[in-house]
């Protein structure tokens, strides 16, 4: 058995070494990946172009976070995709170690239906008070004491949430448990959250279905899907105390800060001045050392060359055309240097695409 | 020879699908043994706590279970004035006729429309009646749900219950007339009683195709996750918990989730048992 399994090994080494030889090979590598539904219409894009200049076949599957996340645990896909990190004890539960690789950024908006309102500013402690029903009704002196310009309507305020499990519900409550005592302690952080009021819908397209349909809804949408379509949202308070509008620049703006190297961070309520408070980065996960499981080089060559494409800048500017934000210089720096600590055997891998 | 091939073959195909039902039963059972154990039965079908927060996980099924059989039976109730008439008319009074048939086939139509497109219609064109009628304040709920379920029912109550009072013997139709008897009076004391049994199971088909509806529903009852307080109030059903949220589940959530499509299935099961109990008894 031990012999066999030697000459196993042996087999694969020759086989790696002759397709490293051939640079041909590498092009030929299928990659397979799944996980979040939020990058989704931006890996599409970058994908595309990617097997169009470097000839290898990507498949995508967005069947969310948990199931990218076990998927690379099953070692069925070469990277995995998720919205949220993984905690210390997920990161211990993987068979080796893995690289956070950010891809791109974007945010959680809150749209809301009133008539002949076109701004709105919120901030975290009122955002927490409506959706945990303290807040009623949209004339509140709470609400009002933020927009003394306008004039609120007297209307019942209906909160709309997930009903799905959702990686944009784990942003929205995070950002809140940051800002507000009482929803840290009543609600907490989590893909799905026992709500005490409101109405729930399934996906983003629910939710803003939901709430431009109803006369005095508010929502959270993902900013990708809410900017897309030009639905009406709030300023939101960040922590230096100005109402930020979400956009290409704000949701970027928040990740210019210092981040930790591996960059397993939540950006939401960030420092920068100008950053919109309820930001996060979108990550690809893959193992640090590509030889598990009788992977080839050309196999680890292809995904580091597919994971240098996203850093490029070719890549980075099409994430604002599809309403995603291009990662922030610092980020894209830690991500960078991520990138070299990818590794064949122990062997430090390039990437060839240049 | 080619009688015993013929045999075994219609054997097998049974088998496979006792075997394929025994299957699907067993891994509905095996993977909601968790979410039994670890609340206890009782405590899970009278629990309408749902709450996924971690550390404090906790999983009941009752608000589930009350969204369900009231939006089902509320349904039935709504379905009734009009699928009664139209299994009379185009059973009985207007039997053969070519209305009839033009009647017919566009409850037939009812039928074949995609449950997403009833929901799509009851989102964007019932709701906002709701809204302007003020039976509602966003126009989501019980109410909402229980009137598109209603419609999408009618084709499953009425045609097949239709097929069984036109399957009444003319003789028995006969002998009341030629006693003198009115159209009306024939058919309250002769149709219907004769009947009965057929009506009922087709209502009862009605009423199981109501139990299990998702989408339409999903799109319509609001998904608040506790026990409805009234029709206009919103509430989930188990179909429609299960669909949204079996996705991001794992662990004891995606065992409760299993429990409940158990349970379902065993509502299910059971009005059938009772429907044909009564069919029999009476």
């Amino acid at each position: 058995m031990r012999k066999f399994g030697g000459i196993l090994i042996l087999a694969l080494l020759a086989c790696a070494c002759t397709q490293n030889a051939k640079e041909g090979d590498v092009s030929s590598v299928a990659i397979s990946g799944a996980g979040a539904t939020f990058p989704l219409p931006y890996y599409n894009i970058i994908f595309k172009n990617f097997t169009k200049e470097m000839g290898n076949k990507l498949t995508y599957g967005g069947i969310g976070s948990g199931g990218g996340i076990r998927s690379l645990k099953d070692k069925t896909v070469d990277f995995g995709a998720t919205d949220a990190f993984l905690s210390e004890q997920e990161m211990k539960e993987m068979s080796a170690a893995i690289l956070h690789i950010p891809t791109c950024m974007g945010a959680v908006v809150l749209a809301y239906n009133l008539t002949d309102l076109p701004t709105l500013n919120l901030n975290g402690s009122v955002i927490s008070g409506i959706f945990l029903g303290d807040i009623k009704v949209w004339n509140d002196p709470q609400i009002a004491a933020l927009n003394p310009s306008l004039s609120l309507p007297n209307k019942t305020i209906t909160p709309v949430y997930r009903s799905d499990g959702s990686g944009t519900t784990h942003v929205f409550s995070d950002y809140l448990s940051k800002v507000s005592p009482r929803w840290a302690e009543i609600m907490g952080v989590g893909k799905s959250l026992k709500w005490p009021v409101g109405i729930a819908a399934k996906g983003n397209p629910g939710v803003a279905g939901t709430v431009l349909q109803t006369e005095g809804a508010i929502g959270y949408v993902g900013s990708e899907y809410a900017l897309s379509l030009k639905i009406a949202n709030a300023k939101v308070e960040n922590a230096s105390g100005n109402y930020i509008e979400a956009n290409t620049e704000s949701i970027s703006a928040a990740a210019d800060i210092d981040l930790p190297s591996d960059m397993r961070t939540s950006i939401s309520n960030s420092s920068n001045e100008k950053a919109y408070p309820i930001s996060c980065f979108t990550w690809i996960l893959i193992y640090k050392d590509q030889y598990y499981n009788g992977r080839t080089k050309a196999q680890a060559q292809a995904l580091t060359n597919l994971m240098d494409y996203i850093l490029s800048e070719d890549a980075q500017s099409l994430a604002s055309k599809v309403h995603y934000s291009p990662l922030s210089i610092q980020a894209l720096q830690n991500a960078k240097d991520l990138l070299k600590q990818v590794s064949y055997n122990e062997l430090p891998i390039t990437s060839n695409l240049q | 020879m080619k009688d015993k091939i013929f045999k075994g073959t219609l054997f097998l195909s049974a088998t496979f699908i006792l075997l394929l039902a025994s299957g699907i039963i067993y891994a509905l059972v095996s993977q909601s043994m968790g979410a039994f154990q670890h609340f206890g039965f009782f405590e899970f079908i009278s629990s309408s706590d749902w709450n996924p927060r971690e550390g404090q996980e906790k999983y009941g099924a009752l608000s589930f279970i009350v969204g369900t059989l009231s939006t089902s039976i509320l349904a039935l109730l709504f379905c009734l004035p009009f699928s009664f008439p139209v299994a009379l008319f185009t059973g009985e009074y207007f039997k053969g006729t070519k209305l009839a048939s033009f009647v017919g086939a566009v409850v037939g139509l009812l039928a074949g429309i995609p449950s997403i497109v009833y929901g799509l219609w009851g989102f964007y064109t019932l709701r906002p009646l709701i809204v302007s009628l003020q039976l509602s304040e966003q126009g989501f709920g019980i109410l909402t749900a229980s009137l598109v379920l209603a419609i999408m029912i009618i084709p499953y109550a009425s045609s097949l219950s239709s097929e069984f009072i036109s399957m009444v013997p003319n003789d028995l139709k006969e002998a009341a007339y030629s006693l003198g008897a009115t159209r009306m009076e024939v058919v309250g004391a002769v149709s219907i009683p004769v009947a009965g049994s057929g009506i009922l199971a087709s209502y009862i088909l009605a009423l199981g195709r109501a139990l299990g509806e998702t989408m339409a529903v999903t799109m319509l009852i609001g998904n608040t996750n506790s026990i409805p307080s009234g029709l206009s109030d919103t509430g989930n059903t188990m179909a429609s918990i299960i669909a949204n949220q079996f996705g991001e589940a794992h662990g004891l959530k995606l065992e409760s989730l299993f429990a409940i499509g158990l349970l379902l299935f065993l509502i299910t099961a059971l009005i059938n048992f009772v429907a044909n109990l009564v069919k029999k008894t009476f």
